[in-house]
């Protein structure tokens, strides 16, 4: 890759947002917005080769596409009215203040994770709007036919003008509200990176965790004081630091218990303690923890431990506690019986998921914990049932190849 | 200008006020309460009060609609609803509201007020 193509790639993680946002603003209209971006990236590719990589590429960027928003609008405006209007605002138009709730970008990531839009919806706009990730990129993420995608995100923008979905930062009552689901698609984004499901994807899509963590990095850089983002970030990076431990040469998961510790991104993990931290510190100050604070506290006590026997049992089962009292969801109750059998062994742990199994029947994980458990007692036929169904529903192939090994391993 | 500027462009419909057909929707089956009529008026007078008002309305019992189709080579017209569902349409209001957040926020409210499921959406 030359410099200047370096100086595109780089510009385009840095800058995308903020050229869409800032247009958005300008101009009222995220398809206009989109599309002006999309032009200003395509010339920056042809034009920095041959003239050079602009001092301020950011600047570039925005007046080039400024101007590709323009003519657009006067080209349509020979045909539609409507958009005079627009044109003239813009000619007045000052450049956008500085400082942290002024950000455009903020008011596109509300935009984009509006709970009028479908979750799945949210998430394409999001990856396409703050991500910059194109159509085919993000397609290929969610398993989607490209034109599927692209009717999805059509029809969104659409729905965004015609029902008046405002381009505004939440008023202070709706804040931790509105916020909450937009750290909820970012946590579903870098999930299924994460845990990446369907036969032939990989078991881990870096691309799409990578995107998680860069979205949630500047969530934080707009909303330094919030809690809940720092809980956010932490977790993620605290996961994102073990990853490449996760999964074995053969493509198989390989459980905490026996993943090389050694092979864990000290960097993360430091990063990762730094915010748990400084939310320990607020925590004994008086603020409450929410679930992303407390998943990122649990995910601290095992990533200071070195060895899985050093892991503090008891330190995870009372954060799980303390989370169970916020979320009394079947999901935390099973996740918590796992470090319940650490503490109090398989027996107690089995006993405490056995409410679980009505409203658990279809997830892959409450019949993979109970395969584990029963293991752990030596009741080898009802665990090899229990694996049976965990492969079954299992949609991770890493995870997949992990149960069927442990199943053929029983007696 | 910047100040009226950022507030037109805050919306993305653009520089006008929105209105919103809100639908009231009932369940044959499991039915919202019968006594609410004085909380809705009460309701009605507060979006009168704040500029959101522009039309309200209950509906008879879907048994009393006729269906009118003259597209053909004469006048059709048939006993009934358009459609025959569980679901059905109570009644509707008309509200003006600068963007959609306003207009859901309204809604929330008067959902509880009706006790009533409701569906927001946008004139063009």
């Amino acid at each position: 890759m030359t410099d200047a193509h370096a100086a595109v790639a780089r510009a385009h993680r840095d800058e995308w947002a903020r050229v869409v946002a800032g247009l958005t603003r300008r101009f009222g209209d995220l398809d206009v917005a989109e599309e002006a971006a999309a032009e200003a990236f395509a010339t920056a590719v042809q034009r920095w080769p041959s003239d050079g990589v602009p001092p301020n590429p950011g600047a570039w960027l925005t007046t080039t596409a400024n101007r590709k928003a323009i003519d657009r609008i006067r080209r349509e405006s020979k045909r539609d009215d409507k958009h005079k209007e627009a044109r003239t605002v813009f000619d007045d138009d000052p450049p956008a203040p500085v400082g942290a709730i002024d950000d455009d970008r903020l008011r596109l990531i509300f935009t984009c994770c509006h709970p009028a839009l479908a979750m799945q919806t949210r998430v394409a706009l999001t990856l396409r709007m703050l991500g910059g990730l194109t159509v085919p990129e993000i397609a290929r993420a969610f398993l989607v036919q490209e034109t599927a995608m692209e009717r999805r995100i059509t029809r969104a923008k659409a729905k965004i003008k015609a029902a008046g979905i405002p381009y505004r930062v939440p008023s202070a009552a709706d804040l931790p509200g509105r916020l909450s689901g937009v750290l909820a698609v970012l946590f579903l984004v870098f999930n299924e990176g994460y845990l990446a499901t369907g036969p032939g994807t990989d078991p881990v899509r870096q691309d799409l965790t990578a995107e998680a963590i860069r979205l949630t990095r500047l969530i934080r850089a707009l909303l330094p004081d919030d809690g809940e983002v720092a809980g956010l970030l932490a977790l993620m990076l605290l996961t994102e630091a073990r990853r490449t431990a996760r999964v074995s040469a053969d493509g198989e998961l390989v459980p905490l218990a026996e993943q090389d510790r050694g092979s864990w991104d000290a960097t993360l993990i430091a990063e990762g303690h730094r915010l748990v931290r400084e939310r320990l510190a607020a925590a004994a100050a008086g603020t409450a923890p929410g679930r992303y604070q407390i998943l990122a506290a649990i995910n601290a006590v095992h990533t200071s431990a070195r060895d899985i026997r050093d892991t503090d049992w008891s330190q995870v089962v009372a954060l799980y506690d303390q989370l169970v009292r916020l979320d009394p969801s079947p999901i935390v109750a099973l996740n918590r019986a796992i470090a319940v059998a650490e503490l109090d062994g398989p027996d107690v742990a089995l006993a405490s998921i056995n409410t679980l199994a009505e409203k658990l029947a279809d997830y892959h994980a409450y019949h993979a914990t109970r395969a584990d458990l029963l293991r752990r007692l030596g009741r080898s036929q009802q665990s090899r049932e229990a694996y049976d169904k965990a492969i079954a529903l299992a949609g991770n192939t890493a995870e997949t190849a992990y149960l069927t090994r442990r199943r053929n391993q029983l007696h | 200008m910047t100040g009226a500027a950022d507030t037109v462009l805050h919306t993305m419909g653009g520089d006008r006020a929105m209105r919103y057909l809100v639908s009231v929707i009932d369940d044959k089956d499991n039915p919202g309460s019968a006594d609410r009529v004085p909380a809705i008026g009460e309701f009605n007078k507060r979006l009168m009060a704040e500029g959101h008002w522009v039309f309200a309305g209950g509906l008879a019992a879907t048994d009393a609609a006729t269906v009118v189709d003259n597209r053909g080579e004469q006048a059709v017209f048939s006993d009934g609803p358009f459609l025959e569902s569980k679901e059905y349409l109570a009644g509707v209001w008309v509200w003006e509201a600068p963007d959609l957040d306003v207009a859901l926020a309204l809604a929330a409210e008067a959902s509880r007020i009706c006790d009533r499921k409701l569906e927001v959406r946008p004139f063009l």
